[in-house]
């Protein structure tokens, strides 16, 4: 929850603890909802008639100081007792830890306004279950820092994940933005019902949060999503927990440049066929639109001293090592050094062994 | 032009991923020339790099058990592609428990690196990642700007200490000053040195060992009849130093250093199938 949003709501409900997050921008909401046999004793306290639950907002960081050490926290702690007095306006916690030492702590709250994201996973149209495992693998491949990914379906009933980068249409990247794009097959998840050709993209930082949880906990994680623009949720059951993460999508209008993309991500074939390489037609442009062919060389390397006078061009063409004058030493030093491994005269076009040539012109 | 590879070989893989993890780390885009036998990593020295330069060559049949590689013509038959490392690395990051990795030059939408890996699942089919790393093609006439730097007329060649004990020891001198002074002599001594307005540090390395360069070509001659013991020094950036020592992911076989008095350190690192060589240009 701290990777959503600053503060923690809690509300308690006649089915249990809800604890909520939302972030600043409100394009990400995440609620836990622990069912009252979660807890050893659970009391909501009592709504009347005009007054409903108490409810209200902490902040994140003071609520995890509390919890700053799970480790130290298992070893030390028996219980812990979660307090709301409105009155005092104060969130009490309390760990009850060994040799009889209890550790209170008070923590400011705020009132608030119910937080709920407007959402309804039955009106989804795909829906796709896979353990947690599967898909920690699958974005371990994507950097940290990546903000937004691509979900898509393909061909054959592959998922899809690739990078999403903003592109100006087909023509060359200016920006080089590697894209990065995994295919996990059906039988990988749990169980997939998607509208063919759907795809969503959302922030994956945020979905990173939910997923460590899941992998820690073990439970299978359900994605449901609709059209681009219209929210995926992220959901986890268990018997006595229940999580919703709720992520904004690039609606397709935003996103245009994308959907080429990620046509072409529909339309790709198996990733192991091949691919026309056009890198010739592409040469050919290259070459006839520059002037002449081989103008003078650029200077290379020209902090090095120059080599002694011996570089006689004659000699230079033989390409024989040893007592010639003016080859390279570096060549030499090859001999020394690789012994076997380096021959003398390697192969190779004639022009990469000229590196004595910086004084001579008209260098072709 | 044409160039798909491959590497089925995971040890293989590995010591190919630390290459280029040692790369990536000395140069934010580099040039990546293709032959049928080799594959170099070139980085020229333009003034963006701070002068330094780079010149990694290795033996393609050393990593890859499938190499195809069609050049721009038959009389130049190799490719020039400039790339920014990084990606190739965290490409490869990825992969290290693959089934097989795939190289291939793609022109989609523009020319791209497409790395294939192909990973173990539970499922009844492979897991692909593709990576497509966009690529610049060089063309012919810019090539004689990437040609093998020669080794220049140094006046001091001496063995580097263990890399590990000298990358330790130029990081902390890194928080001190931004220059550091190496120099060495022909009695296998070198020393590091800082100085600044609070406080000089100097560290001393003996016993390193001189390499033999052949003399007959006559290019040497100069240094042999030199004190021994004079010491020849240059002042170069020390976060360029930093950054060769700190790539280094294994020890080398070899590891040396040419220094010409004032202009310039060249470092030549050896492993069995790898030469690096980098050159760092003195400080103004």
């Amino acid at each position: 929850l701290s990777r959503i949003g600053d503060e923690l709501y809690l509300e308690p409900t006649e089915s249990g603890l809800s604890l909520r997050a939302v972030n600043s921008s409100r394009s990400a909401f995440a609620s836990f909802l622990f069912a009252p046999l979660f807890f050893q004793l659970y009391e909501p306290g009592i709504a009347g008639p005009d007054t409903e639950l108490f409810r209200c907002k902490v902040h994140m960081k003071s609520f995890l100081g509390v919890f700053r050490s799970l480790p130290s926290l298992e070893k030390s702690v028996g219980k812990c007792l979660i307090l709301l007095k409105p009155r005092a306006s104060r969130l009490v916690l309390q760990l009850h830890c060994k040799y009889g030492v209890t550790k209170t702590h008070n923590l400011a709250f705020q009132e608030c306004e119910r937080l709920q994201a407007v959402f309804d996973t039955q009106s989804c149209t795909s829906r796709l279950c896979a353990p947690a495992r599967v898909l920690a693998e699958a974005v371990v491949h994507f950097p940290l820092t990546l903000a937004e990914v691509t979900l898509g379906t393909g061909p054959g009933g592959k998922i899809s994940l690739q990078n999403y980068v903003e592109e100006a249409g087909e023509s060359c990247r200016p920006s080089k933005t590697m894209v990065t794009q995994l295919w996990l097959a059906e039988d990988e998840f749990q169980s997939v019902a998607v509208a063919p050709g759907s795809h969503i993209t959302f922030c994956l930082k945020e979905f990173r949060g939910l997923l460590s949880f899941a992998e820690a906990s073990n439970l299978p994680l359900t994605i449901h999503f609709d059209e681009p623009g219209r929210p995926v949720v992220f959901t986890l059951d268990d018997s006595v927990l229940e999580v919703h993460l709720v992520l904004a999508t690039l609606s397709d209008l935003e996103s245009d440049a994308q959907s080429t993309l990620t046509n072409g991500v529909s339309h790709l074939p198996a990733p192991s066929d091949d691919f026309a390489d056009d890198l010739e037609s592409y040469m050919a442009a290259m070459e006839t639109s520059e002037g002449g062919s081989g103008g003078p060389p650029s200077p290379t390397f020209s902090l090095h001293t120059p080599q002694p006078a011996e570089s006689d061009p004659e000699e230079e063409e033989e390409e024989e090592e040893g007592a010639v004058p003016g080859t390279p030493p570096h060549k030499k030093f090859r001999s020394l050094f690789f012994g076997s491994v380096m021959t003398p005269g390697r192969p190779g076009p004639a022009t990469t062994q000229e590196v004595l040539a910086e004084d001579s012109d008209g260098e072709c | 032009m044409r160039f798909r590879a491959k590497i089925v070989d995971l040890a293989c893989l590995n010591h190919f991923s630390r290459i280029i993890n040692t790369i990536a780390k000395l140069a934010k885009t580099c040039i990546l020339r293709l032959t049928v036998c080799k594959l170099y990593f070139i980085l020229s020295d333009k003034v963006a790099n701070g002068g330094a330069s780079m010149w990694c060559e290795l033996c393609q049949g050393n990593f890859f058990d499938e190499f195809q590689m069609e050049g721009v013509a038959a009389e130049h038959n190799e490719i020039y592609l400039e790339l920014v490392p990084e990606n190739l690395s965290r490409a490869l990051k990825t992969a290290q428990n693959a089934k097989a990795v795939k190289i291939k030059l793609t022109n989609k939408h523009c020319p791209c690196l497409r790395v294939a890996v192909e990973l173990p699942s539970l499922s009844s089919s492979s897991r692909i990642v593709t990576h497509d790393i966009p690529v610049g093609v060089i063309p012919r006439r810019m090539w004689n700007d990437f040609r093998e730097p020669s080794v220049p007329d140094f006046d001091v060649s001496i063995y580097l200490p263990v890399l590990k004990t000298m990358k330790n020891v130029v990081e902390r001198m890194k928080n001190l000053s931004n220059f550091i002074v190496i120099e060495a002599n022909l009695s296998g001594e070198m020393n590091l040195k800082i100085e600044t307005d609070l406080v000089s540090v100097t560290t001393h390395f003996k016993d390193l060992g001189n390499p033999p360069w052949a003399s007959e070509d006559g290019c040497q001659s100069s240094a042999q009849g030199r004190d021994l013991e004079s010491m020849v020094e240059v002042c170069i950036d020390i976060k360029k130093l930093q950054q060769l020592l700190a790539g280094q992911q294994v020890n080398p076989t070899k590891a040396l250093c040419n220094i010409v008095r004032k202009r310039i350190v060249h470092f030549i690192l050896l492993h069995e199938e790898v030469s690096l060589q980098y050159f760092i240009p003195a400080v103004a």
